[in-house]
């Protein structure tokens, strides 16, 4: 079935997948760089597209430059750019790979990039988050001889200490990945005072809704249900508490629904961007191959 | 001098109980290199990957050559986990050092610079700190207000290796941006490269290909192995293949099928790989990835 038949037959006109990275390209904006790591299509679609608005916001004007601890500062001394010439203030890179990856320096760069506070947004999964927003990307069970290991922490232990806006995001929003407390911290939530700590968790973003992370009283906050989901869904489905919007009873927001054009936007220019990093990806989800 | 010799020569340089290091599968894996080792039935090896791992430790781990791995992370990308890795982590087969990716890359700084440790943030409060016993928490010694900081013995690989489209004759080895295999290198007592092709200059002599050089003198041998990354990706020259990495992480999820690829992909290879001549008679530039 197309797209068109299955909105007709009143399904959503889009995939999951589209669904997420319009939710989480809406939490860049105004950022200066956004950094994407290992096995993230999704955030990597959303920080193109984000992109992508960006440069189409604000075409002709002065280009980014990410100082030390100025990456979301208003630009200032960036190159000036030849009249005409398309412009995108939101910078992107995609470690992995030579697409979209400026890095000149080794794989050791990102990480002294984000340690001198260059790097504004950073996207972290999890095979499972607690309620503190703890994640653990290296296995359930016992440690070290777990039941089922994944593939293992990544660079999380120092991006989520050094990047102001981290987003973790878990398709599957399940009470086996969003769980009370995690069996393994790859990277803790939150740290105690006297830590110099820059960076954390500032949203989730799952198959089901939008939650925001408030590091004060370590507990997720939820903003917004997901068109066609409901909060009693939710709270079945979530292993942890977390708290509703302030005032909003027991009525919660809806997601907005994918902007029409960002989906244009998404299925055409991004889809051949992304397929360079992650051709199984654009394959499956937006029949692009390279 | 840089010794000039075939890939099996090469693979008698790897000592069984080695600190081998190996980069990610986007920067130049030296496969058949890899094959030959196995080949050989090495053992013992101190797995370290530069930070993350795919096929090339998966299949080291599967032919049980492997006893510690120090990684950030293992998986076959977009393909999935690595197979032959998650059953040994999880039948406790492998002495596990799980690490994250900048914790690797400033340990071998520390052995570039030839001081014993290194200072890196984040981490605390991470589960990965507390399991790892040659880690150390200290207070900020300078009282810069940093809070407490982790210090990271040196990493001192006993071997380091790679592949590279191009050596010169005297043995300066082209690396292009990829530097962590510069750090690698530095850190390293030995290192061994496999290439496409050996060219009749000096790489020094233009400040083009200089500047992307890594030089001879931290390069202990190079052999020619035409299609040596294969079926992974060698920039500007073969993209990774895909199909091949999916069939692998499918066939490899049973010690049985595990046993059939290498039977076929590394101990059916006679000379096809093992020198220049050879190969460029044969046309292997299809290496073990067709």
């Amino acid at each position: 079935m197309s797209k068109a038949e299955k909105a007709s037959a009143g399904e959503p006109a889009y995939a999951p997948e589209e669904f997420m990275i319009c939710v989480m390209a809406r939490l860049l904006e105004g950022l200066g760089h956004v950094s994407v790591g290992a096995l993230s299509p999704i955030p990597g679609c959303a920080a193109l597209l984000a992109r992508e608005v960006s440069g189409a916001q604000e075409a002709g004007t002065e280009a980014a430059s990410a100082g030390p601890g100025q990456g979301n500062n208003k630009r200032r001394g960036g190159p000036k750019v030849r009249q005409g010439q398309k412009t995108n203030p939101l910078r992107v890179s995609i470690i992995h790979g030579d697409a979209n990856n400026p890095f000149t320096d080794g794989g050791r760069e990102i990480f002294d990039c984000a340690g001198q506070g260059r790097i504004d947004a950073f996207f972290l999964g999890g095979a499972q988050i607690d309620g503190g927003a703890n994640i653990n990307l290296l296995g359930v069970g016992p440690y070290p001889k777990l039941e089922k290991r994944f593939p293992g922490s990544f660079g999380s232990a120092y991006m989520y200490f050094t990047v102001p806006n981290v987003i973790l995001f878990a398709p599957e929003h399940s009470r086996r990945v969003l769980v009370e407390r995690v069996d393994f911290i790859s990277a803790p939530g939150t740290s105690p005072p006297g830590m110099r700590r820059p960076g954390g968790p500032k949203a989730l973003v799952t198959g089901l809704c939008l939650m925001s992370f408030e590091a004060e009283n370590k507990r997720f906050r939820l903003r917004s249900v997901h068109p066609g989901h409901t909060l009693e869904e939710i709270r079945d489905n979530t292993g942890f508490d977390f708290d509703l919007p302030d005032g909003a009873g027991e009525i919660v927001p809806e997601t907005p629904e994918p902007e029409p054009e960002r989906l244009e936007m998404l299925r055409s220019t991004i889809a051949a961007e992304i397929v360079k990093t992650y051709p199984g990806f654009a394959a499956r989800v937006f029949q692009c191959r390279a | 001098m840089t010794s000039m010799e075939d890939l099996e020569s090469l693979a008698a340089r790897v000592p069984d109980g080695a600190l081998l290091a190996l980069a990610p599968e986007y920067s130049w894996v030296p496969m058949a290199l890899i094959r030959a080792l196995i080949r050989r039935r090495v053992k013992d090896l101190h797995l370290l990957t530069v930070p993350i791992g795919g096929l090339a430790a998966d299949l080291l781990i599967g032919s049980g050559a492997v006893k510690t791995l120090e990684s950030a992370a293992v998986s076959l990308g977009e393909a999935g986990p690595a197979p032959r890795f998650s059953e040994a982590v999880e039948g406790g087969a492998l002495d596990m050092r799980d690490s994250t990716c900048p914790a690797i890359h400033t340990a071998l700084q520390a052995s570039e610079k030839g001081v014993d440790f290194m200072p890196l943030g984040g981490l605390v409060g991470s589960d990965l700190v507390d399991n790892r016993g040659d880690w150390k928490v200290v207070d900020d010694p300078l009282g810069r207000g940093g809070g407490p900081v982790v210090l990271l013995p040196a990493i001192k690989p006993d071997v380091a290796v790679f592949h590279s489209s191009r050596a010169d004759t005297q043995g300066n080895v082209w690396i292009g941006r990829r530097r962590e295999l510069v750090t690698m290198s530095h850190a390293a007592a030995a290192t061994l490269v496999t290439v496409e092709a050996v060219e009749d200059r000096d790489f020094l002599d233009d400040e083009a290909t200089a500047a992307g050089t890594l030089s001879g003198l931290y390069v202990t041998a190079i052999a020619v192995a035409i299609g040596g990354a294969r079926p992974l990706g060698l920039t500007g020259h073969y993209e990774r293949d895909g199909d091949h990495i999916r069939a692998y992480a499918e066939e490899a999820k049973t010690g049985d099928g595990f046993k059939r690829y290498l039977d076929r992909e590394v101990f059916a290879e006679t000379g096809a790989e093992t020198g220049a001549e050879t190969g460029a008679e044969t046309g292997a530039e299809t290496g073990a990835g067709s």
